[in-house]
């Protein structure tokens, strides 16, 4: 299936990809940067619009929508973030562009910052991926040392200065606002919004956040049109290729890169991920990273994109797949997933703080067979009063799941409740 | 000020950071990870340098430290272990990897040995999840790991 098309990024996922010689050899390195360096900038921005370029980091914004809402008139200084935190469980991909393809990350953000208008830039990388945080630095410094970044870039008059922050391990710094407070040494806890970080963000100024493959995606539509990158994606609105992680129970877990809507989750796990391990049978899948609503085995005849996803209830996210099969206990899943957001709630909001250990309590009797009848009304009824009552999207990442666990798989749970025991191990 | 515990080292890559911030508690971070590579962990007195040398109160420096979970507030062994225990990595036999390292050091979870050597913690999703189970060891990942393969690994540092 991949051969079919001419991959973005998964042909150079390879330690040789990774120097400044083979960006400017084999992947047109940095003329996007000059083309756009040459441009207006709302020429940009519409060039970006018109590719159907849409976040890649989770919530699938519009990207050339999002850089149009930078104040043309605001006397503050920009920025311009990469958003590299992938903390969202289930998510691989942007280590991938990061330590094979740094350079056409740089470009991308070039030229971003070029739309905007920032001439400062920072990379926030979640402070695990140190491997990754050191290739990037060569990488920039490979660049600056050749006059792609720093003062007057390619003669261009056009400064932009780029440096890698790392993170320090606390998933809520993915979100964009809490991933700004720490940016700035703070507790990453996320912000109210309004303000929204176009109008103040880093430091007081406007800011946009965007994704690592968002914007490694940018010099593409630059060299070779919007309206090209827009017709690589197989279904509307939706631009490009997709990096797709796979990840659990199938044969050839893995990044993979296909058009944005030409496959269905079926395709994808039975076809390029070779089936379940095993040649068992599957129980579930989980289509979005960790906190997206779960899916049955009889639910993944979907298009794996945005829409279709959102129309039976669940979502692309970060295009994270978890695949799970039979025989594993679908309770000790989602108990381990509502640790995670336990433990990563960052507290500021009650409903969140509170909701997530509760639910973390009951799911765990439950699966300790101490569970009540009650327990999955309550449950539900804890999720609920968590859902669209907190600052920022961890609130729903932690009730979603659950609300989508026990209404599809509610014999498992009632079989821990009944017999004390799982059904499936 | 008395004497410094931080290095030349500590404070020369601080004066290299600052101009790329407009503020400069924007530093506290980097500093944190800095100070943590040559100390292993972050005592209160480092703590309370790095706050006099950016400018904040002590408690602030520690407020942030102890929101993220890379920062060790404790000392930790030389070997320090970070097995995940996220989704993936469980669907892929992690717990296993758990139970066998905690058996083989002869300590729980979030323990140091008394000779100091290895500490394991359970860590949440290391951002590897399409070669699970992985772990990380200092700052290295490790992944596509099985028992064999860690216990080899294990014996090779000890």
């Amino acid at each position: 299936m991949l051969d079919e098309f001419e991959t973005l990024f998964i042909q150079h996922f390879n330690d040789n990809a990774r120097s400044l010689a083979y960006y400017l050899e084999k992947m047109q390195g940095y003329t996007a940067s000059k083309k756009a360096l040459a441009m207006p900038q709302d020429e940009v921005i519409s060039e970006v619009k018109k590719s159907n370029l849409r976040g890649r980091g989770g919530a699938g914004f519009p990207t050339g929508m999002k850089w149009g809402f930078i104040p043309k008139n605001s006397t503050k200084p920009k920025y311009l973030v990469c958003n590299a935190d992938e903390s969202e469980p289930g998510t691989f991909k942007d280590r991938d562009i990061m330590r094979y393809t740094p350079h056409l990350l740089i470009d991308g953000m070039v030229i971003g910052a070029h739309a905007i208008g920032a001439n400062t830039g920072y990379i926030y990388i979640r402070g695990e991926y140190t491997r990754e945080a050191k290739l990037l630095q060569v990488a920039i410094d490979e660049a600056y040392s050749k006059g792609y970044l720093g003062k007057n870039i390619q003669g261009s008059k056009f400064d932009f200065d780029l440096t890698v922050h790392r993170g320090a391990g606390a998933y809520i710094c993915g979100e964009e606002t809490g991933l700004l407070n720490s940016l700035e040494g703070k507790r990453g806890e996320p912000r109210v919004k309004p303000p929204f970080p176009a109008q103040s963000g880093a430091f007081g100024g406007p800011t946009i956040v965007n994704n690592v493959e968002t914007l490694a995606g940018i010099p593409y539509i630059i060299n070779r049109g919007g309206e090209w990158f827009s017709k690589l994606g197989k279904i509307e609105k939706s631009g490009g290729t997709r990096l797709f992680c796979v990840s659990g129970h199938v044969k050839k877990p893995g990044v993979y890169e296909l058009p944005a809507g030409s496959v269905t989750l079926r395709q994808l796990v039975y076809g390029t991920c070779g089936g379940i391990l095993g040649d068992k049978k599957l129980k579930a899948v989980i289509p979005g990273g960790s906190s997206a609503p779960v899916l049955t085995a009889d639910e993944i005849d979907v298009i794996v994109d945005i829409e279709p996803l959102m129309k039976i209830g669940t979502m692309l996210g970060s295009a994270g797949i978890i695949v799970v099969s039979e025989d594993y206990c679908i309770v000790k899943l989602i108990r381990r997933i509502t640790r995670f957001y336990e433990h990563e709630s960052c507290g500021q909001c009650t409903p969140c703080r509170e909701g997530c250990r509760w639910m973390e309590d009951i799911l765990d009797r439950i699966e300790r067979g101490k569970g009540r009848e009650q327990d999955l009304a309550l449950l539900l009824e804890v999720a609920d009063n968590m859902s669209g009552k907190t600052l920022c999207a961890l609130g729903d990442a932690a009730a979603g799941p659950v609300i989508s666990f026990v209404k599809k798989f509610r014999a498992d749970f009632e079989a821990h409740i009944r017999g004390a025991k799982c059904p499936n191990v | 000020m008395g004497t410094k515990i931080l290095s030349k080292k500590f404070y020369n890559e601080m004066i290299q950071l600052e101009p790329r911030y407009p503020t400069k508690v924007a530093l506290l971070l980097p500093a944190l990870h800095a100070a943590q590579d040559e100390f292993g962990w972050l005592s209160p007195e480092v703590m309370e340098e790095i706050g006099s040398y950016i400018g904040i109160h002590p408690a602030q420096v520690r407020e942030v430290a102890s929101f993220y979970t890379m920062y060790n507030l404790r000392p930790v062994g030389k070997y320090h272990l970070k097995i995940c225990t996220n989704v993936a990595c469980c669907l892929r036999g992690a717990d296993e990897l758990v139970s066998h390292c905690e058996k083989k050091l002869g300590i729980q979870c979030g323990e140091t040995t008394k000779d100091k050597k290895f500490t394991i913690m359970e860590e949440e999703c290391l951002g590897a999840c399409g070669t699970a189970p992985a772990m990380m060891l200092n700052n290295d990942y490790y992944e596509n790991l099985d028992v064999v393969q860690l216990d080899e690994l294990l014996e090779n540092l000890e």
